[in-house]
């Protein structure tokens, strides 16, 4: 079936739209291949736009891996804005690839990587851009199979109906096997059509498929079970665990967009996984256990990364980079070789230890010392342990006091606000430390110019976590606590000028808290948000609230749920979870009981260094841990000249 | 606070063509000189920084043809630190950047100002689904007018001005004339679709006349309205001979003292 590029169509709106470029590919290092000789054609998705969705880790990475199986095709395609929505529906220009501008609508699967919740509606966009019928029944053999992946599949339910299939955890791998499964499927003639597909997938029991699970609910709106509907498929559907990441070392040729992105730099992931074990953390909790790559590995990548593209900056990413146990080697390694090239080094440093300041003064070694962040999290000692963030104050103030000693001028801190248990006095708590901290600051400087921003995020409640059964605190005492501890800044007459204060208000959380821990009822509501107009929901100047809660209240009437039984209603631990048929490795009783040591103000250590304490992840995942030291160096370059 | 060793001086200059093709001609020029730089640093040339807390390579640009006008003939100056052989570094930096952005011709500065030898560029501007005879007719109605005031919108506000006097040659040709694939497909690509192509020399002046303004000129006077948005491409920069009215090469006075260039229009 010859397929033909959209671009004659598509060119004549390009001059009417703003940034025309997002829309056109030709990145530096994308791939076009031929369609014909393609076995399997995968369409990807960052549900976000260009800006954001381009330099997305995931997304690059399975193009590529993909992309490297001779009869495989990948392509990319990303949000349009509203001014190109409104052209491409008055001109029917489908929903179309920036690769080769081919409609998503032609391929065999169309992939969407959600690390947030907020781009559910920008899917159903795409999806009616594209003419692929909105929900999962309606869909044809033709339809390409719509299968999501990255944080957000740890619970897909709220777009259960949306999609055809779900990825858990490590993509890498998982899109490998699931592109076999097609192939012969395809190979044989597609039998048993678009069903006997996505049984063959489910059967492996690394691949979601929502519709061969069915779920009963008790009056009172809560689950009572969730269970196949047809024999051979799984109970519960496990997550994929890449071991060794040496072996993948992706991306090798990272893209390189023309247009501006909101990252601009080569990013090395140099360890997946953490088990710090913060509680409120979803991200450490469903991608243990902690597998590094090696310093010589990391080395390589970066060198053959800056020649692929001609980046200026290296970032380091991880959760927690610092932990990585041969850090200080690899900054010192790399800045050694990149000192003539004016790379620099970035590395999201959140640790609260004067180890981070040396690191981070190895780092910024060739430039300016600007400011650095550090994510105390909670700003009561108290909170912290219920949230097992393992810093104390002194602490906190001995690291500053090497920073502001070390030249640095600017600190930020982060917390959070509405953890479970907090009161108004833990969040005022965070503005006695930041006076502690500027107090510190102009002790050890001698200069009454030093900064402390204090950045403020919302909690959400997250599935997967100790959390999970915990309570979302409502964004009007949300907005109120911060409201009392803005006016404690800004009341103070010695500090109060010296210390900056960010922070969003409640309301997104709310809906994220209710699209995190949302069950099947939810897609009532984000289609109802959707075709009310809403899309880009992670764009504060985009998103709705008011929207939010007039579409949840009409989908939800006939149910005897609303937003807040989602959001600020405590769950019991014999509750059925909307996601426990999702594997994450996680006993359930083990996070319940890290849930009660957290309202008994009880630490857990790292099992990094300490015993295992049975999260469950190893064994049931049949992982290990994969940490150096490995003992190497990076030697410098020899210049090839 | 280091200050950072004092930048390597410049030893050579050196002056690049370079065309704008295809789909990336929707590239902004800010958008190209963020590839450009990324271009010199994979291809490892041995720039030349400026000094101060974060150098930069030393480029300087000449006016950039606007967001989604194609081009033939952009022009910018580099200088590096250690000698470069102009055609190696042409091959080198062409392949360093995407397919669309190509470098052309690469040569060692000779003395004078670029900048000042950039005096008109020769545009072409194809409007699609607009008959020949129309846009001919047009075109004389334009150039018999003593001036054609038009409306822009600017960062600064609407603004004013005159589009008549800064064009030095308007007329409408036959498509079999020239053919420029690379900037066009899909626009005029069928050919059964009538598709006028405008060609007009245009002086570089203050403020700046544009192809778009051009047209808005034509709209005003002979109630051009291209159904489709029109495809422009600069064709050529350079200066402007007085008597035969032609814009002529900017890098004559380099060509003159190596023939290493690699020409292609
Ligand atoms: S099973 Fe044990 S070793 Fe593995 S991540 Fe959990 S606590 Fe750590």
């Amino acid at each position: 079936m010859p397929v033909e590029s959209v671009f004659p169509r598509l060119e004549p709106l390009l001059p009417k739209v703003q940034k025309p470029i997002q829309y056109v590919g030709g990145e530096l290092n994308s791939t076009v291949k031929d369609w014909d000789a393609a076995a399997v054609r995968w369409a990807l998705m960052y549900p976000d736009a260009y800006e954001v969705g381009l330099p997305n880790q995931g997304v690059m990475i399975l193009y590529e891996v993909l992309n490297e199986v001779a009869d495989v095709l990948a392509e990319r395609t990303y949000a349009v804005w509203g001014d190109m929505e409104k052209l491409m529906r008055e001109h029917s220009v489908p929903q179309f690839t920036v690769d080769a501008h081919r409609p998503v609508g032609a391929f065999d699967v169309f992939g969407v990587s959600f690390s947030t919740e907020l781009g559910y509606t920008n899917l159903l966009n795409a999806l009616d851009l594209s003419g692929i019928p909105l929900e999962a029944k309606d869909r044809g053999l033709d339809d390409p199979i719509v299968l999501i992946g990255g944080h957000a599949s740890f619970n897909p339910e709220p777009i259960a109906d949306f999609i055809d299939a779900a990825v858990v955890g490590d993509g890498e791998q998982a899109v490998l096997q699931i592109t076999d499964v097609i192939r012969a499927w395809k190979a044989e003639g597609r039998p048993g059509g678009r069903d006997e597909l996505l049984f063959r997938l489910a059967v492996t029991g690394g691949v979601y498929v929502p519709r061969f699970y069915d779920v009963d609910y008790l009056e009172d709106g809560r689950i009572q079970r969730v269970a196949p509907n047809r024999s051979g498929v799984p109970w519960r559907v496990s997550k994929h665990t890449v071991m060794d990441l040496d072996e993948w070392p992706y991306p090798k040729q990272p893209l390189v967009p023309l247009a501006e992105t909101v990252h601009e730099r080569m990013s090395v992931e140099i360890f997946r996984g953490c088990t710090r074990g913060c509680r409120f953390c979803q991200a450490g909790m469903i991608t243990r256990p902690v597998r590094e790559r090696s310093i010589t590995g990391i080395g390589e990548m970066v060198e053959k990364g800056l020649k692929a593209t001609g980046f200026e900056e290296v970032g380091l990413l991880s959760l927690s980079s610092a932990d990585h146990t041969e850090i200080a080697e690899v900054a010192k390694g790399l800045a050694d070789r990149y000192t003539e090239d004016k790379i620099g080094l970035s590395l999201p440093s959140t640790r609260v230890d004067a180890f981070n300041i040396d690191l981070a003064n190895e780092l910024t070694r060739n430039g300016r010392r600007s400011g650095l962040t550090f994510a105390p999290e909670g700003g009561s000692e108290r909170m912290r342990k219920v949230i097992n963030k393992m810093v104390s104050e002194e602490d906190l103030i001995r690291t500053v006091a090497t920073a502001y000693g070390n030249g640095w001028r600017q600190v930020k801190l982060y917390f959070m606000c509405g953890l479970p248990t907090e009161t108004d006095e833990d969040v005022l708590q965070i503005a006695e430390m930041a006076k502690k901290v500027i107090a510190k600051g102009r002790e050890v400087s001698g200069s009454r110019d030093i900064r402390c921003t204090v950045s403020i995020g919302g909690f959400v409640p997250k599935p997967h976590t100790p959390f999970q059964w915990a309570p979302q605190l409502d964004h009007k005492t949300t907005d109120e606590r911060l409201q009392k501890l803005r006016d404690v800044i800004r009341a103070d007459r010695q500090y109060g000028k010296s210390i900056g204060f960010r922070y969003h208000d409640g309301k997104p959380g709310i809906v994220e808290g209710l699209l995190s821990r949302g069950d099947r009822r939810v897609g009532k509501v984000i289609r109802a948000v959707w075709e009310d107009g809403g899309r880009f929901d992670g764009w504060s100047e985009h998103f709705s609230y008011d929207r939010w809660m007039r579409c949840a209240e009409t989908a939800l009437a006939g149910d005897p749920v609303d937003v807040d039984w989602y959001t600020t209603r405590e769950r019991e631990w014999n509750e059925v979870l909307p996601w426990d048929h999702l594997d994450s490795g996680l006993d359930k009783d083990w996070l319940w009981e890290d849930w009660q040591d957290a309202l008994d103000e009880v630490e857990v250590e790292d099992c990094r260094w300490t015993p295992c304490f049975d999260c469950g992840v190893c064994p049931q995942m049949d992982t290990e841990i994969q940490i150096g030291p490995t003992g190497k160096k990076l030697l410098p370059l020899s210049v090839v000249k | 606070m280091p200050e950072g060793p004092p930048p390597a001086p410049a030893v050579q200059k050196l002056r690049l063509r370079y065309a704008k093709r295809g789909r990336l001609r929707f590239t902004s020029h800010r958008d190209f000189q963020r590839a450009f730089e990324r271009a010199l640093r994979r291809a490892e040339v041995p720039m030349a920084y400026s000094a101060g807390f974060t150098p930069h390579p030393k480029v300087s640009y000449a006016g950039a043809a606007p967001t989604g006008v194609a081009s033939e003939a952009e022009y910018l100056e580099l200088s590096v630190a250690r000698r470069c052989e102009p055609a190696e570094l042409r091959a080198l930096l062409d392949t360093s950047l995407p397919p669309g952005l190509d470098v052309l011709d690469v040569v060692e500065a000779a003395p004078g100002n670029l900048a000042e030898r950039l005096q008109a560029s020769v545009w072409e501007v194809r409007l699609p689904e607009v008959e020949p005879e129309t846009a001919r007719k047009a075109a004389e109605a334009f150039l018999a007018a003593d001036s054609v005031e038009v409306e822009r919108m600017t960062k600064n506000g609407l603004r004013t001005f005159d589009a008549r006097a800064a064009v030095a040659a308007l007329e409408a040709v036959d498509r079999s004339d020239d053919e420029i694939d690379a900037g066009h497909q899909g626009v005029d690509g069928s050919s059964d679709r009538p598709c006028a192509i405008l060609r007009l020399v245009v002086r570089h002046t203050t403020p700046a006349v544009r192809p778009d303004d051009v047209l808005s000129g034509l709209r005003l006077v002979a109630d051009l309205a291209p159904p489709v948005p029109a495809a422009v491409t600069r064709l050529a920069q350079g200066p402007l001979d007085a008597e035969t009215g032609a814009v002529t090469d900017p890098l004559a006075p380099e060509h003159a003292v190596t023939s290493t260039g690699n020409e292609e229009l």
